[in-house]
């Protein structure tokens, strides 16, 4: 077997293992330096993983592992999110007991990610995510002497194991149905496998198990209170890694095993997306909590990317990857913020933000522009994939009233999350009571991850070309083209779907 | 000045402007009156050297922007937008001027007006549509922010959610339609050259075309307040700062019209001709109810906000005549109404500041303590009410010729509305306002002060030029109106005259 394909998460591994055990050796006052180690570490990983290090594709352990444009595009932001992550952590040290495991659990996490941009098997993609959610739980209770942080940790602790339990018998129906867990001969076999309503309701219970990790309804109410509760780097992760992991694994299972089904199925993945974009966004309204209105907002945003899934094209899954990958950039901007404030004023309500403007210019700026990108107003990486989705799904919308319904109900819900992401911004700068003004230091490698953030963002909205162009080549490799195809012909849709 | 550097210069003053540090006040609006001034002496030579007579686009710019989704970068001129050009660089210059009273953080002020500047020229510019998008999002982000920040009066924080909310999705439902465009006609481009010629082979089915048009018409008719989605826009205007109100009312509140010119009419004939007697009949709303409405106001603001949307009803007339006299009059009122509601919002604002109050019913006698301020405002009310000499007389009356083939009851409720209506709150207005005794005293300041008067100066010159000489535009927009008009069987008129005897 070539285990240069496993190169990666190999090496992730040991990074992590290395700073557990280098805790052991180096004295409490530096545990920073572990910090920098492990960010530094992932640094060159990523660029590793985007250069020239990136494996070819193949399969391993006779294709549960799958190495494709995908894998590697998925493992790119993975690897990027952990970085900028840990790059927080290192301002935040003292206020983080256990560093060291901390950050290595963050990188643990990490290897779940990556086994499940490369899962191509159900067995294997249950493995990952149990190798995310198990990190999590941990991650989540991680601030162990505040109630609110151990009370996400058990809402997460459960709905978790409800959401693996449902997965487990899912598959377990899906085995018994088909005879493999493996997702191309699952595909090779779709015709026949669609008729059994046991593989159908292995299925359904398998994209149950998947909605819980991406926060669709009905199977979103854990994100706010974990959001809101989990320290607010770990909801950083959560908001980004973890959610870009659920969307890895479902668009790998919705094209790659089961794309005739799928296509049958995508009106109702447009009815949960319509359903849970426009529930994020009028749930947010009242928010007062900073990181609560982000839960919802990434429920919110679940919506719009499960609306790009129910196209079935080519030109749905790219527009997905590029939002995916402009939002990961917006939300860690977003969360470096929201961490540095609510850890130096024990609150993260919307009102501790009033006068950021004067107090601290680049947080105030990082805020900002992940607010106004999560809006989708140009010229930030919000706007350009919040357009490719809507020009996704608009292409079914000619032929298909449902696909025209979900079009004017996302421009509903952008115009509705304009106001409660101004809410932000308006206490920002220009609140209502004159608020504490005494200006906040922030620490280098806090800024250090503001501006790859921001740049980012900027990066994405100006210059998308390069991020598209790899997000088209990765959904090309996933969508069996022949299957898309016909699904095209089944349901009438217009040939420009697959441009 | 070539097209593409006219669009970068506002965006590079915003940037200078960004790097001075917060307490050169005086460096601040020195950049922006700078920047804006090059932009405006810019467009006024892309004006002088576009060649009339020319049908296609001229000074064309093409990059490669996003391949891999079909969209890249085209800047280009006709007919169409030239005038438009001018006319938006005018009016962002005349803005930089009267903004000398902005005192609360006035860096973010400028940086916000020429980032709105530059994204009204970009909007009017560019020939991808994604990016004439793009541009327009860029602009009213600003209006938003600019309102809720220096805005006027107790009623800003709605007025400000208001607008903010209808525009937007406005905004967003012209987007859908736009994309709607972008995935039925199969061209893979929202480039308008290339889809003009794609279409021009393989148009639009009806259906496709009855599905695109209401949400163009819907969306991009929000953007211009077309009745019955026009409530945000007078309480807009009353509480955004004179700049705002200027750069909107007169520039960007234009981009619908122009989408709707340049995408509705060439590429949904069908649905257009379906669609006509609704948005004509949509179109009195505008003349006649907002015309009604104006008369009732007693606050300058609001009365000049229900004007400018009442004049807007005249473009959707032009628009749903759909020939080539209409279009051309379409454009002719859209660059007149410009300068038209940039100098009407600029004078009420300096009269504002001034007196303290924009409630008619407290002013009166202005012209004997203000004369300069109180002439230019008689003459952009004599303007509004369609007095020949100014711009928008021969817009207006094009327009009633053009329309008046297809909808002879409409012209003639349009002419009395467009007339008789507004010419009693306009004059009413100037009567209470500049004649009769001085009350409350309440006089603060002075009249404008010569360099005070350089924008109305600027904006009433380019307004009796275009009005004593409308050939100058008609000559240039013509040629090219008719390419997208839908009825080409009557040549296009370069004067008036000659419009009232094809009309015949």
């Amino acid at each position: 077997m070539n285990y240069s394909l496993l190169s990666l998460e190999i090496l992730v591994t040991l990074l992590g293992v290395t700073v557990l055990l280098a805790d052991l050796w180096i004295p409490a006052s530096a545990r920073k330096l572990l910090g920098y180690a492990a960010a530094t570490g992932a640094g060159v990983l990523l660029t590793y993983a985007i250069g020239s290090g990136a494996p070819a594709d193949g399969t391993a352990f006779g294709g549960m592992f799958v190495v494709d444009a995908l894998s590697n595009y998925f493992k790119g932001f993975f690897l990027l999110a952990a970085l900028v992550v840990l790059l927080l952590t290192v301002d935040l040290s003292d206020t983080i007991k256990g560093y060291a495991e901390y950050c290595a659990l963050i990188l643990f996490a990490t290897v779940g990610m990556l086994f499940a941009a490369s899962a191509n098997d159900f067995v294997l993609m249950f493995v990952a995510l149990e190798l995310i959610t198990v990190t999590f739980f941990v991650l989540v209770s991680y601030d162990r002497t505040r109630s609110g942080s151990l009370e996400a940790g058990v809402k997460y602790l459960i709905m978790g194991a409800l959401a693996s339990a449902f997965m487990v018998f899912g598959i377990a129906l899906i085995f018994g149905s088909a005879g493999t867990t493996n997702f191309y001969e699952i595909a090779a076999h779709q015709a026949e496998l669609g008729k059994s309503p046991v593989f159908l309701i292995g299925l359904a219970l398998t994209l149950v198990g998947l909605g819980f990790k991406v926060a669709a309804v009905p199977f979103q109410m854990w994100a706010p209170d974990v959001y809101q509760g989990a320290p607010p780097l770990t909801t950083a992760f959560l908001a980004t890694g973890s959610k870009a992991a659920g969307f890895a694994l479902l668009m790998r299972v919705a094209f790659s095993a089961v794309p005739e089904i799928t296509a049958h199925w995508s009106r109702l993945i447009l009815v949960i997306g319509v359903l849970t974009l426009l529930y994020g966004s009028l749930c947010a309204i009242p928010q007062r909590s900073v990181k609560r209105l982000m839960g919802y907002s990434s429920i919110a945003n679940a919506g719009y990317l499960l609306l790009g899934m129910a196209a079935v094209s080519l030109s749905g899954s790219t527009a997905v990857l590029t939002y995916l990958g402009g939002y990961i950039f917006t939300v860690l901007a977003g969360f470096a913020v929201i961490a540095v404030i609510s850890s130096r004023a024990g609150s993260d309500d919307v009102s501790v933000f009033a006068g950021l403007g004067q107090r601290s210019p680049i947080l105030a700026t990082g805020l900002t522009v992940s607010v106004v990108s999560l809006a989708g107003i140009p010229p930030m990486a919000g706007f350009f994939g919040k357009f490719l989705l809507l020009k996704a799904v608009a292409n079914h919308a000619g032929t298909e009233r449902f696909f025209l319904v979900a079009l004017l109900a996302a421009c509903v819900g952008v115009v509705i999350s304009l106001y409660y992401y101004f809410n932000v911004i308006r206490s920002m700068f220009w609140p209502k009571s004159v608020p504490d003004l005494t200006p906040i230091a922030v620490g280098g490698a806090t800024r250090l991850a503001l501006v790859l953030s921001i740049v980012g963002v900027f990066y994405i909205g100006i210059l998308p070309n390069s991020l598209v162009t790899g997000a088209r080549q990765a959904a090309a490799g996933l969508a069996p083209q022949s299957a898309v195809a016909g699904h095209a012909a089944a349901a009438s849709a217009p040939a420009a779907a697959h441009h | 000045m070539s097209l593409s550097q006219l669009l970068l210069t506002p965006f590079a003053g915003a940037l200078l402007v960004l790097l001075v540090p917060g307490n050169y006040r005086v460096v601040h609006r020195f950049i922006a009156l700078v920047t804006t001034a090059i932009t405006a002496l810019g467009a006024v030579s892309v004006f002088a050297a576009f060649q009339p007579g020319i049908a296609g686009m001229q000074f064309e710019e093409q990059a490669a922007w996003v391949p891999a989704a079909g969209f890249g970068f085209h800047l280009g001129v006709d007919g169409v937008n030239i005038g438009l050009v001018l006319m938006a660089s005018l009016v962002a210059f005349a803005a930089t001027c009267v903004s000398w009273d902005i005192e609360k953080q006035p860096k973010l002020f400028y940086i916000l007006l020429l980032v709105m500047t530059g994204g009204a020229l970009g909007a009017f510019l560019s020939l991808d549509l994604f990016f004439l998008y793009f541009f327009n999002e860029l602009a009213l982000v600003p209006t938003f922010i600019m309102m809720g920040v220096w805005g006027r009066g107790e009623n800003r924080n709605y007025a400000t959610f208001q607008i903010t909310l209808y525009l937007t999705l406005g905004a967003l439902i012209g987007l859908s339609g736009l994309a709607l465009l972008y995935s039925q006609s199969g061209a893979n481009t929202l480039d308008w050259v290339t889809l003009k010629a794609w279409l021009a082979e393989k148009p639009l089915s009806g259906h496709s075309q009855n599905l695109i048009l209401p949400l163009l018409l819907v969306g991009f008719g929000t953007l211009v307040g077309l009745f019955p989605f026009h409530s945000w826009a007078a309480p807009g205007y009353a509480a955004a700062p004179s700049a705002t109100a200027m750069m909107h009312a007169g520039v960007l509140k234009k981009v619908g019209l122009y989408v709707l010119l340049r995408v509705a009419l060439p590429f949904c004939p069908a649905a257009m001709n379906h669609w006509a007697t609704p948005l004509a009949v949509l179109a009195m709303g505008n003349v006649l109810y907002c015309g009604w409405v104006a008369l009732r106001q007693r606050d300058l603001f609001l009365l000049l906000g229900n004007s400018s949307l009442a004049h807007m009803g005249f473009c959707f007339l032009g628009l749903a005549a759909a020939n080539v006299i209409g279009v051309t009059g379409v454009v002719l009122i859209m660059v007149a109404h410009g300068l038209l509601a940039a100098l009407s919002f600029g004078l009420a604002g300096h009269l504002t500041k001034v007196t303290g109050t924009s409630d008619i019913d407290k002013l009166g006698g202005l012209l004997k303590t203000l004369p300069f301020v109180g002439g230019a405002l008689v003459m952009a009310f004599l303007a509004g009410c369609g007095v020949p000499g100014f711009a928008n007389f021969p817009g207006e009356l094009t327009v009633l010729f053009g329309a008046w083939k297809s909808f002879p009851i409409f012209v003639i409720l349009a002419a009395w509305g467009g007339l008789l209506i507004g010419g009693v709150y306009m004059l009413r207005a100037i009567r209470d306002l500049l004649h009769g005794p001085l009350r409350d005293g309440s006089i603060q300041g002075g009249d404008a002060g010569p360099w005070r008067r350089v924008p109305f100066l600027v904006l009433l010159a380019a307004l009796l030029y275009f009005g004593i000489n409308p050939g100058s535009l008609s000559d240039r927009i013509a040629p090219s109106a008719e390419r997208i008009a839908l009825v080409k069987s009557i040549s296009a008129p370069a004067t008036v005259a000659a419009t009232a005897h094809a009309a015949h």
